[in-house]
């Protein structure tokens, strides 16, 4: 065979490839089998989110967020509620922290259930996403019975949240926890030691801590790289402070460190919904769920046939809106994919003046070329699925 | 916290001198703003110094204020996980101003920064690949910017004749249209069509 017809071989993974998670367009640039260079061509699913925001009022902006990272919608939600309320300097009632605390762990079995499991799928084993999806489909109508949503629930408002839990979903929530443990111990049980998840996954997509920091990681991405690192402990919000939960951590900082930290994680999240729903059927089984004040969240539909100030306030909180007073902040709340954030710009009108939604899977997304370099084509898929990327916040 | 960060103002104005030109604690946050000349040495001293350990990069964006001289705000969060602290730098520019960019003291900062090419067009200088990110392939224009219309200025649609997709003018059948609710007796300074001769003679 003469010389020159040994060459680089480009190719295009995606967009439309099931192990690209989205429209992801890859390309690929091969010398046999290794991969040479990884050019992340995205955008196919930008929607302007930001832009759009801009245009919408404080409580008509929250929908959008649902449309960021759709596995665990109301984690987003989270941190845009978050940045509002610091502007205004407003409180959440204990339940209401409660009610979010239960539902933003909710949201981070949901993510995590559909990342392990599909990561499995990317590297070859069909049965545990049929596992995991028996459990995810549980948290979503748990989501659906809260917000009347599977997906784009709105729940979390500025303030608190839209409305109070019945308490039938309360112990509904309370007998899935014990079952749902059982079923992570299947899932372990199926992956954990299995040989060629094993094999497709130690030593493959390494990252030091150092490059983690360095490339704006965050989540399992820092930890499994060895950081005891997660913002519910390191800068505690809302009531995570009270609770009582681990943060696992890896040693190698590969794939399978950050597949073992996610399990883990669960566990975690399932012991703080534990706690929540204690507290919530106990304690705080009465009180407020949103803000009190009456000049940010609107009145009950209740209160409002029988006070004409309610009915002045409901009117005018869901046309004209709230002001929210002049200035900058960034929130940001431990999502399951890394560190969500939102950069909220206010000029004192009804409408955010600027909303930067810094996004986990895009800081995560931009080191494909740096940990897939060298690797095997195979190991392209490996390295995505751990990364945990979803298109919806990645794209905005 | 607040005391933190204010000692960490009160130490980089000790060390960068004439580069930090102005520092606000606001809503316990940290903002400080550099020239866009002295950004790379700020990053760096934010990163390397000991008492600072700016290792992460956070975020960077662009923000749109059309009214100022230097329209562009370059913004630049920075996370400290040994020290437990955020970080906000600004840097001012405007359409012709070259930012340089900061991809060789955190790597990370590449997609940010071409994020904020993209929708802004802050231009940065030293930026390894400075290519659209977000928007289509051959789109022009920068979206986020406060002049560029909310519904854009094409559509695109699949053409059976010409079997691909076409771009076309955006073309609504009702135009767009913007709510403004803010109440007419605080706010909002409304101009009625013929005001403004009455307020000049």
């Amino acid at each position: 065979m003469a010389e020159t017809s040994v060459r680089n071989f480009n190719i295009n993974f995606g967009p439309q490839h099931p192990a690209a998670h989205g429209v992801l367009r890859l390309v690929l640039e091969l010398d046999g089998e290794v991969v040479d260079r990884v050019d992340p061509h995205i955008g196919l699913l930008h929607r302007g989110t930001e832009k759009l925001m801009e245009a919408k009022t404080y409580l008509q902006a929250v929908p959008y967020l649902d449309r960021l990272d759709y596995c665990a919608p109301m984690n987003q939600e989270h941190a845009y509620c978050l940045a509002v309320e610091r502007l205004l300097g407003i409180e959440v009632p204990k339940r209401g922290q409660l009610i979010r605390v239960l539902y933003s762990e909710i949201g981070r079995i949901m993510s995590h259930i559909l990342n392990v499991t599909t990561q499995a799928m990317d590297v070859g084993a069909l049965t545990p996403p049929l596992w995991g999806f028996v459990e995810r489909e549980k948290l979503m109508v748990f989501y659906e019975r809260a917000s009347g949503s599977r997906m784009h629930a709105a729940y979390f408002r500025p303030g608190g949240v839209h409305q109070d839990l019945p308490k039938q979903l309360l112990e509904d929530i309370g007998r899935w926890i014990d079952p749902f443990l059982k079923s992570i111990d299947d899932l372990d049980e199926l992956l954990t030691e299995n040989r060629i998840f094993k094999q497709r996954n130690a030593d493959i997509g390494v990252v030091s801590l150092a490059d983690a920091w360095a490339w704006g990681f965050s989540g399992v991405m820092v930890r499994g790289s060895g950081a005891a690192w997660d913002l519910r402990k390191s800068q505690p919000y809302e009531c995570y402070a009270e609770m009582d939960f681990d943060v696992p951590i890896g040693k190698n900082g590969d794939c399978y460190d950050r597949y073992l930290i996610r399990m883990e994680e669960m566990r975690q999240s399932a012991k703080i919904m534990r706690q929540c729903l204690d507290l919530l059927l106990g304690k705080e089984s009465t009180g407020p769920v949103s803000n009190i004040d009456g000049k940010v969240v609107p009145p009950k539909r209740a209160a409002m046939k029988r006070s004409m100030e309610s009915l002045i306030h409901h009117f005018k909180l869901y046309t004209e809106g709230y002001r929210v007073p002049a200035g900058e902040v960034y929130a940001a709340v431990e999502a399951p994919k890394g560190e969500f954030g939102v950069y909220l710009v206010a000029d004192g009108t009804n409408k955010p003046y600027r909303v930067k939604l810094r996004a986990p899977g895009f800081a995560h997304l931009q080191a494909m070329d740096f940990l897939c370099r060298g690797h095997m084509l195979a190991d392209v898929t490996a390295v995505l699925g751990s990364l945990d990327i979803v298109f919806g916040e990645v794209d905005r | 916290m607040s005391e933190a960060l204010s000692g960490l103002a009160a130490h980089l104005r000790e060390k960068l001198g004439e580069a930090v030109l102005d520092s606000v604690v606001a809503y316990g946050e940290l903002t400080v703003q550099v020239a866009p000349a002295d950004i790379v040495k700020a990053a760096t001293f934010l990163r390397d110094d000991a008492k600072c350990r700016f290792v992460s990069i956070i975020d960077v964006s662009g923000a749109d204020y059309p009214y100022r001289d230097q329209r562009f705000d370059v913004v630049y969060h920075l996370l400290s996980p040994t020290k437990n602290l955020r970080i906000r730098l600004k840097v001012h520019a405007d359409e012709e101003t070259v930012v340089p960019s900061v991809t060789g003291v955190w790597p990370g900062a590449d997609w940010f920064e071409r994020e904020t090419y993209d929708l802004y067009g802050v231009l940065f200088s030293g930026h390894p690949d400075l290519r659209r990110i977000l928007t289509d392939y051959g789109f022009e224009g920068h979206p986020l910017r406060k002049d560029f219309p909310l519904t854009g200025f094409v559509e695109v649609r699949y053409d059976d004749e010409a079997k691909r997709v076409i771009y076309e003018p955006v073309e609504l059948k009702q135009e767009f249209r913007n709510f403004d609710f803010l109440s007419p007796w605080e706010g909002t300074d409304y101009v009625l069509p013929g005001d403004e001769k009455a307020k000049t003679n």
